[in-house]
Parts: structure tokens; sequence; C-alpha cells
């Protein structure tokens, strides 16, 4: 059953990635021919524009090579950088760990958050600490994540001379090291994730403590931990692990900021090098590697609903 | 828009008040909105930061007492005072006033791109929902496209090859918001399509034009109030992030996240209200706008709670 409803969602994927990577292919087409001439003049990219043109596969059919683009691509082939001209999947596949550290962490940091004050918050609605932890969500949903990480580097290195920012640490180098550099700026990229889960989490498990079944789980005299968390929370879980999905999205666009602001070497600042240096080819390997992404995590939380939801069959 | 309706009448009346000012008279406003502050104190004060925002950027010749360019002389990096009351920069600026013409160019591109959006989401959502059909499936591939890509990613992209600028910068953010708003639009319009006035109409023999111009919009005018609300907060998050990573509003223009890029990065350790204001703006902007915007939606449409 469950097999059969994830072969369906992979069918409906399938378009939703298509038009994506014609998205993601169309975009250096966009680029005004003169553009063409400055990335020669600016950056030397190649001998003369024709040169260039080829590099950039502008030189036949827009169906060819688009054809040929995503041909290559599906093999793993992303073409060559123009500024380092090494593969583009090589210069990924070495800074990949990096962000996918930073988003696993952040996400993590963010779920800690949310759910246990999503919990308590549900559980006191309209106490002092609700009131105080929806303010604070509002509050988390509004900052920045640039600024507070600046603020984080700033004022600590006024106050008490303490700088958070060093030199990067490897994780062949110093596992260890290389974790504990990544915690603040995860913190900071999971703050927005974690209002946006906790206000879903505190909204879903209000509406399911007002049903039949959880009064019967009072009316039996169970305890409060076990009628808020097996009875409310499992039930309520559910449109937060979709939430869950959509974050993704928006956390691997934070780790463009926070890569930049921490100095970390992942593959969104790569990615912000490229867009300033202009170099197509990595541009577009980077996002069809991030909407692919992107699509498979959202097909597994799919996936994930008929887990957590015995009630849901396709 | 500041109406309260957790009672019916109050629903009645808000309604009304929003398909044309109906049912509201003289100080019913008044009432209305003393009504909304009592019940929600937390949307209220959203109300008044965005209020005074937008009295700052309408005003700002007025209430900053500098230029936002202006260079004072001997005036380099001053601490807060009670002549410079949020400092001044790197080049004798004064912050202040820096800030109040900030609000300007966030709220420039907040109502702009909002407005932009909210043309776009509508035209899809209800054509999609309305004609439904091989149009409602393409449309809505399209979109699914279209989410999956990180919005700071995608940006940054089409800005590469657009150029920065502030009409780039609306336009981008603009057509990102509207495929996220659409869905809920199309959601909101097949709901107010299932009620028998839609079928009554097409009944009698009224056009695409009339039923949906007639019909389905001022049905929906509540839903796409709250999503432009909420929208704005996010797209001055969006600007200020974008400005910052050097995408945005070109400087001389005192955009509040160009103000934390570049020199405001370069001497935060010496003067770190360089970086500290303008932060403060952003995040009291947002606030306002998300505060406010929460608000409406629990007033206006209980439905979208938790969303």
């Amino acid at each position: 059953m469950l097999r059969r409803y994830v072969a369906k969602r992979l069918l409906i994927a399938i378009p939703s990635l298509l038009i994506a990577s014609l998205i993601v292919f169309t975009l250096p087409r966009l680029i005004p021919g003169d553009a063409v001439q400055l990335m020669l003049a600016e950056k030397a990219y190649a001998k003369d524009i024709e040169e260039l043109r080829v590099k950039l596969g502008l030189d036949r059919p827009i169906y060819v090579q688009y054809f040929e683009w995503a041909g290559r691509a599906v093999r793993g082939d992303l073409g060559e950088s123009l500024w380092t001209r090494r593969p583009v999947m090589e210069e990924i596949g070495q800074r990949l760990p990096v962000t996918l550290l930073l988003a696993v962490l952040a996400l993590t940091f963010a779920l800690a958050i949310a759910i246990p004050v999503g919990v308590i918050s549900a559980a006191r609605h309209d106490t002092l600490a609700d009131f105080v932890a929806r303010s604070t969500a509002i509050l988390g949903l509004s900052v920045p994540g640039f600024w507070l990480a600046t603020l984080l580097i700033v004022l600590p290195a006024i106050w008490w001379g303490w700088r958070p920012v060093g030199d990067f640490v490897e994780f062949s180098r110093d596992p260890w090291a290389h974790l504990r550099q990544m915690l603040l700026p995860a913190a900071i990229l999971g703050i927005a994730a974690s209002a946006a889960l906790m206000r879903l989490t505190r909204g879903m498990l209000l509406e399911v403590l007002r049903q039949d079944y959880v009064r019967t789980a009072w009316a039996k005299g169970l305890a409060e931990s076990a009628v808020v968390l097996k009875h409310g929370l499992r039930n309520g879980i559910i449109p937060v692990v979709t939430l869950l999905g959509t974050q993704l999205p928006q956390i691997i666009g934070g780790t463009v900021v926070i890569e930049t602001v921490f100095g970390l070497p992942g593959m969104s600042r790569f990615l912000f090098d490229a867009i300033n240096q202009r170099d197509y080819p990595v541009i577009q390997g980077v996002n069809l590697l991030v909407v692919s992404t992107v699509v498979m995590v959202n097909l597994m939380v799919d996936a994930l609903y008929a887990v957590l939801d015995p009630r849901i069959r396709y | 828009m500041n109406t309260r309706a957790e009672s019916p009448e109050g629903l009645v009346q808000a309604t009304a008040a929003l398909q044309g000012g109906r049912g509201f008279r003289g100080w019913a406003w008044l009432v209305a909105l003393g009504r909304f502050a009592r019940r929600k104190p937390l949307g209220a004060l959203g109300g008044v930061i965005v209020v005074a925002l937008l009295v700052m950027a309408a005003f700002a010749e007025q209430i900053a007492p500098y230029g936002y360019d202006q260079t004072i002389r001997g005036a380099r990096m001053k601490p807060p005072s009670a002549a410079h009351w949020l400092g001044t920069d790197n080049l004798s600026r004064d912050m202040w006033s820096r800030v109040v013409y900030g609000a300007r160019v966030s709220i420039t591109v907040g109502f702009l791109t909002i407005a932009l959006a909210v043309v776009f989401a509508t035209a899809i959502g209800v054509s999609s929902a309305y004609f439904g059909g091989a149009w409602d499936l393409l449309v809505q591939r399209l979109v699914d496209a279209w989410l999956s890509f990180p919005y700071l990613i995608i940006i940054l992209s089409v800005m590469a090859v657009l150029g920065p600028g502030l009409g780039n910068v609306v336009i981008s953010l603009a057509v990102l918001i509207a495929a996220t708003n659409s869905r809920v639009i199309r959601g909101a319009t097949l709901g107010a399509m299932q009620h028998t006035y839609v079928e009554a109409a097409r009944a009698m023999g009224c056009g695409h034009t009339r039923i949906i111009v007639r019909h389905l919009l001022p049905n929906i005018t509540a839903t796409v109030i709250i999503l432009a609300t909420i929208g704005l907060g996010a797209v001055i998050l969006a600007e200020s992030a974008l400005s910052f990573l050097g995408f945005g509003v070109p400087p001389p223009h005192p955009s509040w996240g160009g103000m934390l890029s570049g020199s405001g990065r370069t001497y935060m350790f010496r003067a770190p209200w360089m970086a500290v204001w303008p932060g403060v703006a952003i995040s009291l902007a947002v606030f306002g706008f998300n505060m406010l915007g929460d608000a409406l939606r629990d007033v206006l449409d209980p439905r979208l709670r938790g969303s």
C-alpha cells in the first residue's frame, strides 16, 4: 500500500522536478548578450565570445542544449566551473558536508526547542508561559538571522573579548572542534524554523486536546503526561512533519547568509561566490542539487505520514 | 481593516466593512478600533508600530534631522548622544536620519512587492480554482516546482541575471511570494465556489467575469488582506537579507539591510551602534507586521489559524 503511494507521489514529483530543472537551465539563457561580453572582459573566462558561448553551451538550438545538459546531469556531470576549471560535482562534493551538517544541526535545534515549548504552550494555554512563548516565537520570526549572528559576534567580543569566529577547522583535523564551531551558526539558523514549528505544534495540539477521546483519557484518570503526549501530541504532530518539509528550503536558503557571516566554506557560500563571479555552471549545478533534495525530502515526508498516522490509507 | 469579529455580528460588520465600508459610519470606526485593541493588545501594538513606520516613511524629510547622505563635520563614528540619538557612522552621517529614511526603502519595496504579488497570486489562484482541469494541473505543477526552490537561492540567482536595483528586487520577490500565496488563494476560491449563490449566478446566465468579480473576489478579500499583511513582514525581511548580501537596493539609498553589510560590518567592533540600530529597525518592522497580521487572521478568518 505504502509502496504504491510512494510510487504515485514519485510520478507527481517527476514533472515538478522537470519543470524545476527547466527553470534552473533557463536562468543563464536569460542573460542579455552583452553580459557574456562582460563576463569575458571582467573575468577573462575565455579567449573570445564564441569560445565562451561554446563553454556555456549557448551555441546550439535550445532544446538540444537542454537535453544534453539534463542527460549529463542525470549521470552526475554538472559541467566544470568557469572560475576554478574543476568539475562542479567535485567542488560541490567538497563543500556539501559543511552545509548538510549545518542544516541537520539547525533542524535538530529547531525541533528540540519547538516541540517542548509548543507542548507546554498548548497544555498551559492562555497562561503567562504561553503568552511569553508565543510572543518570543513571533519575535524569533522577525529578527533577521544575519543581524543576530552579527550581534553574537560583536557584543561578546566587546564585552568579554571573546570571538566565536576563528579559522575554520576541518572535520578530518579535529572532529570535535569541527562540530563545535557549527553549533552557534546552526542555532541561529534554527531559530526562525523553531518559531514556525512551535506555533504549529501549539495550534495542532490545542485542536487535538479538545477532542472527545482526550476527555475520555482524562476521565480514565490518566496522568497529564500520558494524555498530552500519548493521546495529544501523537495525533497533533502530523502537520508539524509537513511543515518540517517546507522549512528545509528556508533553512538551506538561510545557510547562504549564515555561511557568509561565519566564514564557513559550505556549498551555499560557494553558490554565493559563484553568483558574484557569474560562474553559471556552478549556479546551475547547486540549484539543481538543492531542488532535487527538496523534492525528495518532501516525498519522504509524505511517506512518513502513513507511518505516523495509521488512519491514512492510500 | 481594524475590526474585530469574534461575535457573529462582528464578523458581519467586518465583512461589510471590507466590502465597501457599509456598516461602519463615523465614530463606529473608533469603537471598532478600540474593541480590536482591547481584544488583541499585541495586534494593536503591531498596528501602532506599522503606523509609526508609515509616518516615518511618508514624512522622512520632516522627522529626520539630517539628510540620509549628509556628512556632518567632526562627527565621525560618534556614539549615541543627545545630538545624534543613534550615533553617527564611518562617513559622519547621522544614524537616526538614515534609519528614518531606511523606513522609506523598506515600505516602498514592501508595498510594491505585495501589490504586485497579490495581483499575480489572485490571478493564478482564482483562475486555477475556477477553471480547474488541465489548466489547474499545469499551473499547480509550475507552482510546485517554484516552491521547491529556497527563496534566497532562487532570488540571488535571478538577481545575478537581472542585476541589483530596487525594481528587480520587487519583481523577483513578488513572483516568489505570489507562488506561495496563490496556493492559499486557490484554496479559498475553491471554498467560495461551494456556495449556492455561485451556482445561482451561473444558472442565471452570468458570465465568467461577472461570477469571478462579483461573487468570488469579494469572498476571498479577507484571505488576501491577511496574506498581504503577513507577507509585508516577510518581504521586509527578505529585502534586508538581499541588501545585506549586496544584491538589494544599492547605496547610497539607506536600506536597513545594506547598512548592516559593508561598513556596518567593517566597523562593528569600533562602532557597534552602526550594526545594532538598523537590525532593531528591521526586527521591529517585521514584528509589527507579523503581530498585526496574526491578529487580523484571528479576527477575520479563524479558519486560517495555524497555517
